[in-house]
């Protein structure tokens, strides 16, 4: 199976020492894990997973599976990119002469939409927020001009569909033992796998 | 507010409630979950605990081991024998990273286990103080839960999340690791309360009844089912449960070396033991069947081979508790999450009552192959040197299959899964998954204590025994009645075996010798034999079973015997080699 994009979203407690249990999951099968995130979630004292790992779907699926089995671990999701709406968010630093000099410079950083952080007269902090490539760019870009440190934040990422995770998340506390497992392929291909 | 007055308001409080120090707390909670005896060692960030301890000799039995990796053993052969959770205590530092080797053994054969270890004062933490050591981190992966209690009040709470995490489910080991200060801290203990909830976790994926439906209609239709069963059967306490299914759909079950005893050996539908030293009939048959229904079993490497040859041509129903055990070696047909004790009477309605006696009858046809090309001549050699497979068919003979077999870890462990007999659950204890030499005679101990009514007898290899020996020492103060086996090949028998087969027999740092073992039993005052002629083997063993206490026999056996069958590493399980 092909490796692509994967985006992992979590449900956990907000317990100490969650984030080397979950990440001792990956490292344990040299999986590289390219971006984290951790932040509250809507639902109280719940914590909220964004994992970032390119792999192919049976060993995303089987990541999640090991992920769910931690004990304060509710929940493991995996989407694609295209099932997500995502951001990633830089910060740069660029000499404020560069800016003032420049004006391909501001004009670059309009074009990214760009907004200003902190000005000073030594340099200007700029903030973007958007797709990994788009970043890039940026960076690639002011790179030539002195860029003087730059750092891109950890993806985070919603679901597209409406009800998102969340009444999944809840239907999961409310009951007991949860009916709310991965789903097998198989169920949908009853037809096939009853040719013996 | 004054001292004075927070004395008086403390004293107000200790009237209605109990003050108890953290020690005492862990005590208490131990005293509620029903344990009844711990394996430990003390240590000086655990001696608050074996202070409190000292009050509460009536009502706790602690076996003092002869080192750590012993007590966790111990207490892992305790589990298994006594179906309770098995307690170890170790202080910091040392004491807790030897508890790994056993926690890792217990993570990967699903044992349920708490064991508590001492940690220095919370103030001292992360700064390299003495016998400080990280041991959250170091044990997270060989845990399924773990948590470190700087503050005594958090203590009943977290005892009773720890033993009902390693109890349910997946049974697995739990550590508990308490800080000096704590264990010494006082507090107004309100009472123990039982977990029996906890809100991230499901011990029990709920079950699906249309997978029961399917599994049912894929078995119905099936012309050569084959049932394979794991520990999953004796963990759920669904042995009764296994043999009303088999009987009914009259399916033949292959048990994996966890599964052992879980099935009585000697039912008509036991085909064998599965994997690289199992039986040639089932792995076999495996690559044959048509509907493998695997219970409560993993599909280890050792049990599959080769995993793109094995039982493609089969629609695969899987059984298990553990949803991450789904699909993760071997793609499932129809995957039936849950207690096998409460889907297999749900399976069992479904199906049809069947015969499948000519198809079982195939499984005896190779069966009385793998009797003419190993079976025969390991039980009846010719040559003057005795073999392990025949100490153990005499063996049997002696206990009539009603001993509690506990073994190391090589040669001598294969051979005894194959040819031990077993007619009760819960008898065979040995290190499955991860295969801890030096595991057998801490087992053992720990066995007899949670089988106490029961012969337990320990059969080791002459590498193992050496691994763990001091243990000797917990048999000769406490009285464990375990009877030591030692089958002695004067080599370490497995990996000479593979240097043979896979390495041009070039021996390498595998011909290791012995002490007098008998000589050393006797410095520990415990009684012991050695015999090396098959005239002497009957009485010896009779001799080691009939002896009041503990005993030790070594057997000296044949030097570079192999166990076969065998199916090589990176072959597929019907490729399964005779010799």
């Amino acid at each position: 199976m092909e490796k692509q994009e994967y985006t992992i979203t979590l449900y956990t407690e907000n317990s100490i020492g969650m984030i080397g249990r979950i990440s001792g999951i990956f490292s344990r099968r040299k999986i590289n894990i390219e971006s984290l995130n951790t932040s509250p979630s809507e639902v109280e004292g719940i914590h909220r997973f964004t994992i970032l790992i390119t792999e192919s779907e049976e060993v995303v699926r089987k990541l999640c599976r090991q992920i769910e089995k931690q004990v304060e671990v509710l929940k493991a999701y995996f989407n694609t990119n295209d099932e997500l709406i995502w951001q990633e968010q830089a910060l740069y630093k660029v000499p404020a002469n560069m800016i003032a000099e420049k004006a391909y410079v501001e004009r670059l950083l309009r074009q990214y939409g760009a907004n200003v952080v902190v000005i000073r007269n030594d340099y200007i902090v700029f903030e973007t927020a958007g797709h990994r490539e788009e970043i890039d760019r940026l960076t690639e870009e002011l790179g030539k001009y002195n860029l003087i440190e730059f750092v891109r934040g950890a993806r985070i990422a919603i679901i597209k569909e409406s009800a998102g995770f969340h009444s999944k998340l809840i239907q999961f506390e409310k009951t007991e033992p949860s009916p709310e497992i991965v789903e097998n392929e198989f169920l949908d291909q009853q037809d096939n796998v009853f040719t013996m | 507010m004054s001292t004075l007055e927070k004395t008086e308001k403390e004293q107000a409080t200790s009237a209605t409630t109990q003050q108890l120090s953290g020690s005492q707390a862990v005590l208490e909670a131990l005293i509620h979950e029903g344990v009844d005896t711990i394996f430990g060692y003390p240590g000086g960030a655990i001696m608050p605990i074996y202070d409190a301890l000292y009050d509460y000799n009536d009502k706790l039995t602690h076996i003092l081991v002869r080192h750590e990796q012993g007590g966790i053993h111990a207490a892992q052969g305790y589990a298994r024998t006594s179906k309770r959770v098995g307690v170890a205590f170790a202080t910091s530092g040392p004491g807790a990273t030897n508890l790994v080797t056993g926690l890792a053994d217990a993570m990967i054969d699903s044992n349920p286990i708490v064991c508590i270890t001492g940690q220095v004062f919370a103030s001292l933490l992360g700064t390299d103080a003495f016998q400080e050591t990280d041991v959250i981190n170091i044990t997270t992966p060989v845990t399924k839960w773990n948590y470190q209690v700087t503050d005594a009040t958090e203590i009943p709470g977290v005892l009773a999340r720890a033993f009902y995490i390693a109890r349910t489910g997946r049974p697995g080991p739990v550590l508990i690791d308490i800080t000096k200060n704590a264990q010494l801290q006082l507090f107004d203990y309100k009472g123990y309360e039982f977990c029996n909830h906890i809100r991230s976790y499901r011990p029990q994926p709920i079950v699906r009844h249309e997978y029961i439906e399917q599994a049912a209609q894929l078995i119905n239709e099936a012309k050569k089912p084959f049932v394979i069963f794991g520990q999953g059967i004796i963990l759920g306490k669904a042995e009764q449960e296994l043999k009303n299914f088999i009987e009914k759909g009259g399916f033949p079950a292959a048990t994996t070396v966890m599964g052992l005893s879980a099935l009585e050996t000697d039912h008509p539908q036991h085909v064998g033991m599965l994997g690289m030293h199992g039986n040639y009939a089932p792995n076999v048959m495996t690559n044959e069947c048509d509907v493998l229904i695997a219970i409560g079993m993993r599909f280890d490497d050792r049990v599959t081979g080769r995993l793109d040859k094995y039982a493609k041509q089969a629609q695969v129903i899987h059984l298990d508790i553990d949803p991450a055990e789904i699909d993760k070696n071997v793609k499932t047909t129809v995957p039936v999450w849950g207690d096998c004790k409460e889907t297999l009477p749900l399976l069992t309605n479904l199906i049809n009552q069947q015969d499948h006696s000519n198809w079982l009858q195939q499984f005896r046809e190779l069966e009385k192959e793998e009797i003419k090309e190993v079976i025969h001549d390991e039980l009846n050699p010719t040559s003057d040197v005795m073999t392990m497979g025949e100490v153990i068919n005499v063996l049997n003979e002696l206990t009539g299959g009603n001993a509690v077999i506990v073994t190391d870890v090589g040669q001598h462990q294969m051979v005894t899964c194959r040819y031990a007999k077993f007619n009760s659950s819960n008898s065979n204890v040995t290190s499955g998954g991860l295969g801890t030499m030096g595991f057998g005679l801490p087992a053992a101990i720990g066995a007899w204590y949670g089988a106490p009514e029961r012969d337990v007898v320990a059969i080791i290899g002459d590498g193992g025994i050496q691994m763990t020996i001091q243990e000797l020492g917990t048999i000769m103060q406490f009285g464990a009645k375990v009877k030591i086996l030692i089958l002695n090949n004067e080599f370490l028998g497995m990996v000479r075996q593979w240097q043979q087969l896979f390495h041009d027999k070039r021996y390498s740092f595998v011909n290791i010798t012995s002490p007098d073992f008998v000589a050393v039993a006797k410095g520990y005052y415990i009684d012991g034999n050695k015999i090396s002629e098959r005239k002497d083997l009957r009485d010896a063993l009779k001799t080691m079973l009939d002896h009041d206490s503990s005993y030790l026999l070594e057997v000296m056996v044949g030097k570079e015997n192999n166990v076969f069958p065998m199916v090589a590493q990176g072959t597929s399980v019907s490729e399964i080699r005779l010799k």
